[in-house]
């Protein structure tokens, strides 16, 4: 990282004394976001992680509001929450719905895939950290193939391809989806801000790394975040009213999905078979996104390829 | 000026609501509430109503939306109905927990398997230890009026508070209902200023989690906000008397003066015990009603005063707990048991599933308790064996 090119806001909103893991992509990507959406702010946070990062409840490490809600309701508790901020006359307020995997690709897809077909005014967040992290690293649907969790144990490891949960969220339309990372800060950020300035139903796919989930060790979460962008296992894109398609940034070569794969435990009891398929996966996925990207641009000409990222 | 109109029991629902300028309704639809939505989603597009109406794919979300809202410090409506309030159950303790002070109509509706769409209170009785206060009613007058006494109780105590009323006989029956002035309405009923809200730019957080060294007295709380209620039931029934020309207690009492023996009964079952007991005082018969209206907080005071020095008590119940007995009979006992002359109390069920309680039926119950020498906990009324 050059930090000469560090653009952003010295605000902090999220303060010291939270509880988060060391290396959690989780509290790395929520401090980041709040410098970008600022203090006319107020959040929803479902059972996940950040239920207990904030603090308990006699404290609170955030210098924005949070309503702390049910697993399966986030994205319905912040149409709640925006309905009654605006008949309060607080239409400006930012209303962001922060939630994990779980929360979000499995027990509450139900209220997001409604709050999203009506077009609620809302950011929906949701920090991927593949697993169910918070009840001890249980899979989840965002799990990728191949992936030991708790619940898929290296004999039986993760056996089903992630949930394309962006593409669901295309499929309804919504003005604005984008994936992010805290590995690429600015691009985040720029994300987040672009997404306050939005009306409607506004989705953020952050993918996450979780050092004790991912049995990484915590100083290089970073590193493994910008590895999943660079191996194209997570590409960073945005998908505007579900039709327009727009990747952001390409690395100038694609490393092997291998160099993300063998620096994680969940990962290490991997065939070399097995590495072979997720890249096959991984190639497939990049050119379909490819493709639209052709279709709404014309070239693929345009995706930048910033070397300093490297 | 306040005029009557004929209006079904959800169509009361909905006018109490509109009358109680709500903010913010989420609502789903399910047999026998619809009308209440539906009226509600017109009253708002046509503007008598400046509200915002979430359409949801769930009566979870239409409580978790209802309470997103209250939280902001809007004043928030849904109702439901069996089904939907079973889906409802996790975030109607959140909605108490989080101290918001909701209103909901539920219509009473058997659970299903078999289905049936018809009046029983299980659905209700089964979220009774939520933290919701719940009423009781017995006309669509008592629906309208109570929606409105209903927010001005819960927004001094913050709880939430269920408004309950019978399936069909109640909610698809017309009667004369008074809709008041709304001016007449803004006095009883200020508008909802919470102390603790969610807003921009006092970043307080709401509801992490408490450790055993602090989640004990949330719950406290909660039940000493109960017992406050219990007052304030009595104390703004009164004052809405005073203004609207209607007063509401804890129970109500008919021809109960000098009664010796005495049915407790709830909801319509009320109206057709109170036929009943007309016939039969015509005969000379010593006997009264206590109806139950408001079941949480449960006026157990009031019970034992009222019940004191009756020869029997015979309690009517159109639910039951499986393996227990009738509910209210099982918290009639329990108010009863301090006393020291208490009367002996007898269990009916009767009328699950909607079943048909006729004036005979209730005479019939009143022949039997009369009559009866030990208590039994249980007594089948209008079952086929
Ligand atoms: C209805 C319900 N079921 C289960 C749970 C238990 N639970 C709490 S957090 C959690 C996992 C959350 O996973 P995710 O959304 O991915 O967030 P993370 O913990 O990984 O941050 C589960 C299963 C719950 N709180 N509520
Ligand atoms: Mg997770």
């Amino acid at each position: 990282m050059i930090m000469k090119n560090w653009k952003v806001s010295q605000d902090e909103l999220l303060l010291n004394g939270h509880v988060a893991c060391q290396g959690c992509g989780g509290a790395l990507a929520m401090r980041l976001a709040l410098k970008a959406l600022g203090k006319n702010t107020v959040i929803t946070i479902p059972a996940c992680c950040w239920t207990i990062i904030s603090g308990d409840v006699l404290y609170h490490a955030l210098k924005v509001p949070v309503f702390h809600t049910a697993f399966e309701t986030a994205a319905i508790t912040a149409s709640g929450l925006k309905a009654g901020l605006r008949m309060k006359g607080k239409e400006d307020t930012t209303v962001m719905a922060w939630a994990g995997d779980g929360g979000t690709f499995d027990i509450g897809i139900q209220a997001l895939s409604g709050a999203a077909e009506r077009n609620e005014d809302i950011i929906y967040a949701v920090y991927d950290n593949e697993a169910y992290m918070n009840t001890g690293i249980q899979r989840s649907s965002a799990t990728p193939w191949g992936a030991w969790t708790t619940t898929t144990p290296v004999r039986h490891p993760e056996d089903k391809p992630k949930k394309n949960i962006m593409e669901i969220m295309a499929a309804h339309g919504i003005p604005y989806a984008a994936t992010a990372t805290p590995a690429y800060p600015e691009d985040l950020i720029r994300k987040f801000k672009k997404a306050k300035e939005i009306k409607g139903m506004r989705f953020i796919h952050i993918l996450a790394p979780c050092p004790p989930g991912w049995k990484i060790p915590s100083d290089i979460s970073i590193k493994v975040a910008r590895l999943a962008v660079q191996t194209g296992v997570f590409p960073l894109y945005e998908i505007e009213n579900g039709k327009k398609y727009t990747i952001n940034y390409l690395p100038p070569e694609k490393p092997p999905v291998v160099e993300y794969l063998k620096v994680q435990g969940r990962f290490k009891h991997l065939k070399e078979e097995d590495v072979e398929l997720i890249q096959k996966m991984v190639d497939e996925n990049l050119n379909n996104l490819l493709r639209k990207h052709e279709l709404t641009h014309g070239t693929l000409e345009n995706i930048p390829k910033p070397e300093f990222y490297k | 000026m306040s005029f009557k109109k004929v209006l079904t029991g959800n169509h009361a629902v909905s006018y109490g609501a509109m009358l109680s300028k709500v903010e913010v309704i989420s609502a789903y639809p399910i047999t026998p509430q619809t009308q209440v939505v539906e009226l509600l989603s017109e009253l708002v597009a046509d503007g008598y109503l400046n509200a915002i109406f979430v359409t949801v794919e769930s009566e979870h979300s239409a409580m978790s939306a209802c309470i997103g809202a209250s939280a902001a410090g809007a004043r928030a409506f849904t109702a439901t109905s069996a089904q939907g309030l079973a889906l409802m159950h996790e975030m109607l303790h959140w909605a108490a927990g989080a101290r918001l002070p909701i209103v909901m109509a539920n219509i009473n509706r058997a659970m299903a398997p078999p289905w049936s769409i018809w009046t029983e209170q299980n659905d209700s009785l089964s979220q009774r230890d939520t933290g919701w206060m719940q009423i009781y009613v017995e006309s669509n007058q008592e629906v309208l009026d109570n929606i409105i006494l209903s927010y001005k109780i819960a927004e001094q105590v913050y709880l939430p508070v269920m408004v309950v009323l019978d399936a069909f006989v109640l909610s698809h029956t017309s009667e004369p209902v008074e809709i008041y002035d709304q001016e007449k309405v803004d006095e009883f009923l200020p508008p909802y200023n919470p102390q603790y809200k969610i807003e921009p730019g006092n970043p307080i957080g709401y509801g992490a989690l408490a450790a055993p060294d602090t989640y004990f007295e949330f719950r406290y709380k909660i039940q000493r906000a109960m017992e406050n209620a219990l007052d304030l039931f009595e104390k703004e029934g009164k004052l809405f008397g005073e203004i609207f020309g209607r007063e509401y207690g804890l129970v109500e009492e008919y021809m109960m003066d000098d009664a010796d023996y005495i049915l407790v009964t709830t909801s319509t079952i009320t109206s057709t015990a109170k036929v009943a007991i007309k016939k039969l005082r015509e005969r000379g018969e010593k006997v009264g009603i206590l109806k139950l209206r408001v079941v949480r907080p449960f006026p157990f005071e009031k019970l034992r005063h009222v019940l004191s020095g009756r020869k029997k008590v015979g309690v009517i119940d159109r639910n039951i707990s499986f393996g227990h007995h009738g509910i209210f009979y099982q918290e009639i006992k329990s108010a009863l048991y301090p006393m020291e002359n208490r009367p002996p109390v007898f269990g009916y069920i009767t009328g699950l599933g909607g079943r048909d309680v006729k004036v005979e039926d209730i005479i019939d119950i009143y022949e039997d308790l009369k009559k009866r020498e030990t208590v039994e906990d249980i007594i089948w009324k209008g079952v086929k064996l």
